[in-house]
């Protein structure tokens, strides 16, 4: 049984979170519609998951993430948006997300996710693959301050990313690359850090041209 | 881009018929003067100036003009083309050589004779100087926001004055100019000591007046400030609601009407992907096709979608111009896509273009009922050839991967150097 908190100014799309997840496996501990009500929320009910809207009265889901950065909760934050666009896939996920998924989503799909960020691994859809392929892109050589370390993907990372980027599942791609499906969890999680960590130029650049740093 | 062309066409026009086109937007009498000032790169204001001074000097400058409309062209036809306008440095250099060869006719002119009087030709020409000070702005943004300005609103100028626009200094500069124009004008004819009573009783009424009207003009200024910004935004957002109008509550209607759930998720997708892009401010897609690699994707996407009633999600990765290669890849991948929506059954489509240094690679990839690569069925075969065969003319490859029941994967690599 999962502890999941909802964060969304929808009511609608809440309803529909509550009536799609499986109670035998989540519980729904609280919702919330704006930034400090997920504050309160979340502190009170110290959820497992966090389901959190990127855009938000009040600050957005980058507010709730970096607002609640101090606490010693461990609520792990999934990130859900109508939004495909860039700009918000690097905000909340440079605040901390473990993951993003567009909310398109189908039912399983979210349940497969929330279980997955639940277990401390990175959800990637394939548009958060392109983007990281995007924004880590070429083989442009990065500038001197840098930890070589945070800043390129491995060429094993950029495969699995690929893959991912094509519309495979993780299961999938492990049977593409011929590696067990914690190897491909392994790959996609370090690739996450390096989002969140890297100081790779182009990220940079990335964000700025985006006017986010 | 398309000023580009438009200057284009100006050049390959002008060769052929006039020195310089007239102006069909900046125009007060025929657009000699707005064409003329397009061609130099300076105000219109300055050229119309020196129009009016020159048509003192015994009527030279409406002959000029004359000459002007008789060696230029017609105004190039279509929307208003953007002005590549030199910097405000240039500019102001242009406004001033404009200003000497001005000047130098006039002293060539009044050395022929040809001359109403030095007492006329000199004050205007001095107050013609002031007026150019003030009404010329040599910032771009300035220009631009009062284009603006004068076409929403008749007393645009004005408006524009009283909020600040041009700045006190040269304000206060032409003025200075104007009034000592005007004044040299008086000397002429009256005693300087008359004037001199004359311009203390001007500046007593002025006085009087900036004392009375002062604060009024003060609070007019900031009330049409602020009905300025308010007319601004209320336009914005009569657009977004023309917008929305346009399209959500249409589709919305649609879907209220709708019969089955896949129409129903068809529409809404296809809204879905317009909205979208309007709030990206994606240009719109030429009449010759889209531009961008991307946008030719997306596009070609949305148009199956709408076919075939299935969910494409588009990734892609980089970004290139279009040209007959890419062309190819895009025509190809639009192929498989359609193909995946015919035949595989999927209801998802994933699609994903990367563009590499060396070389395009676009993914087409189902999770259908998939077949058996070694026996195709008969109308398939036509379609991946078409695919596998259009790429291969370009010099790209194609390879189609499906198993029964597993799905179907389409990639296409075309090479490709960036620039």
């Amino acid at each position: 049984m999962i502890r999941v908190f909802l964060v969304d100014d929808h009511e609608l799309f809440r309803s529909g979170v509550r009536s799609a997840l499986d109670p035998r496996r989540f519980e729904i501990v609280g919702e919330a519609s704006d930034v400090e009500g997920a504050f309160a929320g979340i502190r009170r009910t110290s959820p497992e998951v966090v389901l959190l809207d990127v855009h938000l009265p009040g600050g957005g889901g980058r507010a709730v993430i970096d607002g609640l950065a101090g606490d010693s909760a461990r609520a792990r934050f999934l990130a859900l948006s109508v939004s495909d666009d860039a700009q918000d896939v690097i905000g909340v996920i440079r605040a901390g997300a473990r993951g993003y998924v567009t909310k398109t989503i189908g039912p399983a799909d979210l349940a497969d996710a929330i279980e997955r960020v639940h277990g401390g691994d990175a959800v990637f859809s394939p548009r958060l693959a392109g983007f990281v392929l995007d924004a880590f892109g070429g083989d442009v050589p990065v500038t001197q301050a840098s930890d070589p370390e945070l800043d390129q993907l491995t060429p094993r990372e950029r495969e699995v990313l690929r893959y991912i980027a094509r519309g495979y599942a993780y299961k999938q791609v492990a049977r593409q690359l011929s590696i067990s499906a914690r190897t491909v969890e392994t790959h996609v999680s370090a690739v996450l850090r390096k989002l969140q960590l890297s100081s790779r130029y182009e990220l940079t650049r990335w964000a700025t041209d985006r006017r986010l740093v | 881009m398309s000023a580009r062309t438009g200057s284009k066409v100006a050049t390959a026009s002008r060769r052929r018929r006039g020195l310089f086109a007239r102006s069909a937007t900046d125009r007060v009498v025929a657009g000699v003067a707005g064409g003329l000032a397009e061609a130099l790169g300076v105000d219109a204001v300055v050229i119309r100036l020196a129009f009016v001074v020159l048509g003192l000097a015994g009527g030279f400058g409406l002959a000029l003009y004359l000459i002007g409309w008789l060696a230029s062209e017609d105004p190039i036809s279509g929307a208003p083309r953007e002005r590549s306008l030199p910097d405000s440095l240039t500019h102001s250099r242009h406004a001033v050589a404009v200003g000497f060869i001005a000047a130098g006719m006039l002293l060539l002119l009044r050395a022929a004779g040809i001359w109403f009087g030095d007492a006329l030709v000199w004050s205007v020409a001095l107050a013609a100087f002031g007026s150019a000070v003030i009404w010329t702005r040599s910032d771009d943004a300035g220009r631009a926001r009062w284009t603006r300005l004068a076409t929403r609103l008749q007393r645009g100028p004005v408006e524009a004055i009283a909020l600040g626009r041009v700045t006190r200094w040269r304000l206060a500069m032409g003025t200075l100019l104007v009034i000592g124009g005007m004044s040299t004008f008086l000397a002429y004819h009256y005693s300087l000591g008359s004037l001199r009573n004359a311009a203390f009783a001007v500046f007593v009424a002025v006085a009087g007046l900036a004392l009375i009207l002062g604060p009024w003009t003060y609070q007019l200024a900031r009330q049409l400030g602020d009905e300025r910004r308010e007319r601004i935004r209320s336009e914005e957002r009569a657009e977004v609601a023309a917008h929305l109008h346009d399209s959500v509550l249409q589709t919305l209607a649609l879907i209220q009407r709708a019969s089955t759930p896949e129409e129903m998720s068809t529409l809404a997708r296809g809204q879905e992907r317009e909205l979208r892009a309007w709030l990206s401010d994606r240009p719109p897609s030429s009449a010759n096709g889209s531009r961008l690699l991307s946008a030719a994707v997306e596009e070609a996407a949305a148009g199956i979608e709408q076919r075939h009633r299935v969910r494409i999600d588009v990734v892609a990765v980089g970004d290139a111009t279009l040209d007959d290669r890419l062309r190819a890849l895009v025509d190809a991948a639009t192929e498989a896509m359609a193909n995946a929506a015919r035949h595989s059954g999927a209801r998802r489509i994933s699609v994903y273009v990367e563009v590499a240094p060396d070389a395009v690679s676009a993914f087409v990839r189902d999770e259908g009922s998939g077949f058996d690569s070694a026996r195709l069925p008969q109308d398939r075969r036509g379609i991946a050839e078409s695919i596998v065969g259009r790429m291969e003319r370009h010099g790209g490859v194609a390879t189609v991967t499906s198993e029964p029941s597993e799905g179907t994967e389409v990639s296409l690599r075309m090479p490709w150097r960036a620039g």
